[in-house]
């Protein structure tokens, strides 16, 4: 079966592209989504085949080219750089396309924009999808003009006939296009690398002048006419529940129209709603008035025993214990076992709560047993699923539209917030919009786990390690999705832990069990935060111990460059979804990006007076290459100031040089953010944090004072941008402060640490 | 009832005097350019004008602006076009997610009002109350100075 077909004049089409429009579908997803969700099924379908439709594209009358965008957008420019790479090979001119954002549909296959997925996994279908619609208009020419195909050439909007020069603009020819068959996918060339108009270059955000002008639409900005505006009081305890309440008070507010319960969740959580008390009102202030005067009694459960401090105790002492084996390479027993000479070292790093400075936010209404939800979503399948789960509907009588977001960080994809908004609507009778407000946000997060890590190493000849065992603890993103899950899996495992590159002959990765007690979600770069933070710390003490510069002595332990032989590597190893063969641990690219950031900074030439350092640290995630170079002072009270970060990022392809860019100078201020002064902590199973005053992230006067990237020139396949420029900040800067002061940090945030 | 200039045009209120200006924008005037960030004047995302200069309008209640001018980021731009802090924003490509800027370009224009030519330390107290959970600062503060240097 063709993945590329022909839905021009369709009735289902209808509506989003006008009845002379030339429409093509590109099927995202293999055969299995097709057997999976049948929707969407075209009654007519073309080659008499049941055809699943995914991607869209048409072409109108006048010219004008529409790209369905089915990607979330948060900042990390998936809306804008996947639908370039298909304008690009259609040959498009970007200023003639315009964006439909897609509802959530699994005919899309997954819109899930999480784990730096968007271009990785949608470069090639889109590249076949408008390689088709031009190898089509060209046919369309060719007709008109009765000559071979072959002679005609798509150029910047129009198909132009070589040897007499005449042409079409795309307009002239969709209508005759659309009466085409599509050819086989063997027959479409794809343009040379050479001949690429946007991909590699820089493309500003499709958005960008409607966020100057405070046009653009976020989830805060959705509105349905006869809305209430709604805010919820939740269980100060993960798990609690209403035990009373008295809104007497609350309705006197003026405003105030009503109140309603939410049910608590059933385990496990997943994205349910904590439940809780919500009032509804006509205007968000007049909700937040009533919530104050609100009487809630909470009964609290058993997570009200939940306290940071001792639960790092367990934490670290699980740490110091065996654990489950993740990657076990030689035999480290046997080697600590000779006796020689062993360096330790504990790392902690706290809870993290994501902040996207736009809370999360629904507008939904039921109606006649279905359910319409617009809102700033990472994953609008997830809010029909949830939707649908919590409401007792079907998934299909849930439509998500999809605005753009005020951040998400991955906070965004767990719609809990959608649920709250669709379940006070069936109760009010009326659209309802849920708002968080910042002290919500900080307190019910799905947290970014807090972490323990234990580090051992055996010392051999030259200051090397003949043995290195790696052990952490924390509780895992399962918790969220199985009830009493302890253990991670290999997919977070996965995340800078059983993929270390060290060219180690006894090299074990472990990790023990944890319980959870509050909701523990995926953030920005996930499990690679602490992971690398330990890893880059270690090997940073183990080069100052044999007296040796970090940056060659962390060469050497990456070993000889190669591919690491995957029989290396434990054998349920995800690669975070890419083939061991597209997409292996490449030991040159880490050394050309630590080579490169180390030369950006001026490692070799770097000062060494007291109070000033540099520190760096590399890592592949998201199966892309990073390295960073900090350089810090630390003046003699102790205050820290980030003067340089040096980021050199080898993501294979590149779409989009300006979006790769401005994350990487992004990662490097939410590195920064997590590294100085992050941290969420619970006292009796209640957040101690509520809002940017307890919670801090970086000012524009305490991010690094210049950041400078450098992104690799690479033929490789397209891997992961939105995450991988994060896990070296925390580490470099550490190694940076060890540098300056002698101070070894080994506690997440560095606040913690008195560095004078 | 209180009265109030908006982006020129003339409004009256007549709700609970109390409600900040933020939300009389959004959910009153449906001005919805202005952004709820965090409700305590921490993160600046809900910065605007009155008479000309920058307030957090998440803790301004509608009566202290009563007889004022009020600017938000729709009634930034003039009959010549985009404000030179929004043209040197799209020139520099500031934005990632964007829900931040329209409060930054709002501290940034009231910024360069008093001060054509501000230093990085200029730049820094000004807009030391303006959080960017993306991290865009580097391109805010070149983007700032490319305003100034066109404003001149």
């Amino acid at each position: 079966m063709n993945t590329i077909q022909n839905f021009s004049r369709r009735d289902f089409v209808k509506g989003m592209f006008s009845a002379g429009a030339f429409v093509l579908c590109a099927q995202a997803s293999p055969l299995k989504l097709l057997a999976d969700h049948p929707l969407g099924t075209p009654s007519d379908p073309v080659g008499g085949t049941a055809f699943h439709p995914s991607m869209w594209l048409g072409i109108e009358p006048d010219g004008s080219v529409i790209i369905v965008a089915h990607r979330s957008e948060m900042g990390s420019g998936s809306r804008t750089g996947v639908p370039v790479i298909l304008a690009d090979e259609l040959e498009a001119d970007w200023k003639r396309v315009r964006l439909v954002q897609a509802i959530g549909d699994a005919k899309y296959g997954s819109q899930n924009t999480d784990g730096s997925h968007s271009i990785r996994d949608f470069f090639e279908v889109m590249r076949q999808a408008g390689a088709t619609a031009r190898t089509m208009l060209e046919q369309a020419a060719a007709q008109k003009w009765n000559v071979p195909a072959s002679e005609c050439e798509a150029k910047v909007h129009t198909v132009v006939h070589k040897s007499s020069g005449k042409k079409l603009g795309f307009g002239e020819l969709a209508s005759a296009a659309a009466k085409l068959p599509v050819p086989a996918k063997e027959s479409i060339k794809l343009k040379p690398r050479s001949a690429w108009r946007y991909i590699g270059k820089e493309t500003s955000l499709y958005d960008l002048k409607d966020i100057v002008t405070g046009k653009a639409g976020f989830g805060m900005d959705a509105s349905v006419p006869g809305m209430l505006h709604a805010v919820v009081a939740r269980p100060p305890v993960f798990g609690g529940t209403v035990k009373s309440f008295d809104d007497k008070e609350a309705l006197k507010v003026p405003g105030v129209r009503m109140t309603a319960t939410i049910d608590p969740f059933k385990p496990p959580h997943n994205f349910q709603p904590l439940g809780g008390v919500a009032v509804l009102a006509d205007s968000t202030w007049a909700a937040m008035q009533g919530r104050e005067k609100l009487k809630v009694e909470w009964e609290n459960g058993l997570n009200a025993s939940y306290n940071s401090a001792e639960f790092r105790k367990q934490l670290e002492a699980t740490a110091r214990q065996p654990g489950k084996v993740f990657r076990d390479v030689g035999n480290v027993d046997t080697e600590f076992a000779k006796g020689g000479k062993v360096i330790e070292s504990e790392y902690y790093a706290p809870h993290l709560a994501h902040a996207p400075m736009e809370p999360p936010v629904a507008v939904a209404e039921f109606r006649d047993g279905k359910v319409e939800a617009w809102t700033c979503t990472q994953n609008p399948q997830d809010v029909q699923e949830t939707v649908a789960s919590v409401l007792g509907i079907k998934k299909e009588d849930v439509t998500c539209h999809v605005t753009l977001l005020g951040g998400g960080f991955g906070r965004k994809s767990k719609p809990d917030y959608v649920a709250e908004a669709a379940v006070l609507s069936k109760k009010a009778g009326k659209p309802v919009k849920v708002v968080w407000t910042r002290e919500d946000d900080i307190k019910f997060d799905f947290f970014h786990s807090v972490a323990a890590m234990y580090m051992k190493a055996a010392i051999g000849a030259n200051g090397m390690p003949t043995a290195w065992l790696q052990r952490s603890a924390f509780p895992p993103i399962g918790s969220t999705f199985e009830s009493g899950q302890r253990v991670s899996d290999a997919g977070e495992m996965n995340l800078g832990w059983s993929d270390t590159p060290w060219n180690i002959p006894n090299l074990r990765a472990e990790h023990g069990p944890a319980a959870h007690h509050v909701r523990i979600g995926w953030f920005r770069s996930v499990a690679n935060i602490y992971h690398a933070f330990a890893i880059h710390s270690f090997a940073d003490e183990l080069a100052h111990a044999a007296g040796r510069d970090p940056l060659e002595y962390m060469l050497a332990l990456l070993g000889p460059d190669r591919i690491i032989d995957r029989k290396l590597l434990p054998t349920d190893f995800p690669n975070m979804g890419g083939t061991y063969e597209e997409y292996p641990i490449d030991t040159a690219r880490l050394r050309h990006v630590a080579r490169k950031a180390a030369e950006m900074a001026g490692w070799g030439k770097r000062a060494k007076l007291k109070g000033e350092g540099m520190g760096i640290a590399f890592h592949r995630s998201f199966l892309t290459y990073v390295a960073t170079v900090a350089r810090v002072t630390v003046d003699g009270a102790g205050k820290l100031r980030i003067h340089q970060i040096d980021t050199a990022i080898d993501a294979g392809t590149i779409v989009n040089r300006d979006t790769v860019n401005n994350q990487i100078q992004g990662a490097a201020v939410f590195g920064a953010s997590l590294a100085l002064m992050g941290e969420i902590t619970a006292t009796n199973g209640v957040i101690d944090q509520s809002n940017f005053g307890d919670y801090p992230v970086c000012h524009m006067e305490d991010a690094p004072e210049k950041i400078n990237v450098h992104i690799v020139e690479s033929t490789a396949p397209p891997a992961g941008v939105g995450e991988p420029g994060v896990p070296t900040i925390a580490p470099a800067i550490c190694n940076a402060i060890f540098a300056a002061t002698g101070k070894r940090v080994r506690e997440l945030p560095i606040s913690k640490t008195k560095l004078a | 009832m209180i009265t109030l200039k908006i982006n020129g045009v003339q409004k009256s209120f007549q709700g609970d005097p109390e409600m900040p200006l933020l939300w009389y924008l959004r959910d009153v005037l449906g001005l919805t350019g202005t952004k709820f960030g965090c409700g305590v004047a921490l993160c600046g995302s809900c910065t605007i004008h009155v008479n000309g200069e920058a307030v957090r309008s998440c803790v301004t209640p509608v009566k202290a602006a009563e007889g004022k001018s009020v600017t938000t980021i729709e009634g930034l731009a003039s009959a010549q076009g985009l404000h030179p802090v929004q043209k040197a924003w799209i020139a520099a490509n500031v934005p990632q997610c964007g829900y931040c800027q329209p409060g930054q370009i709002m501290q940034a224009a009231a910024l360069l009002k008093t001060n054509s030519n501000p230093s990085d330390k200029d730049i820094d107290e000004a807009m030391s109350g303006n959080i960017c959970r993306c991290g865009t600062y580097q391109r805010i503060r070149t983007a700032i100075k490319a305003a100034a240097k066109e404003a001149r």
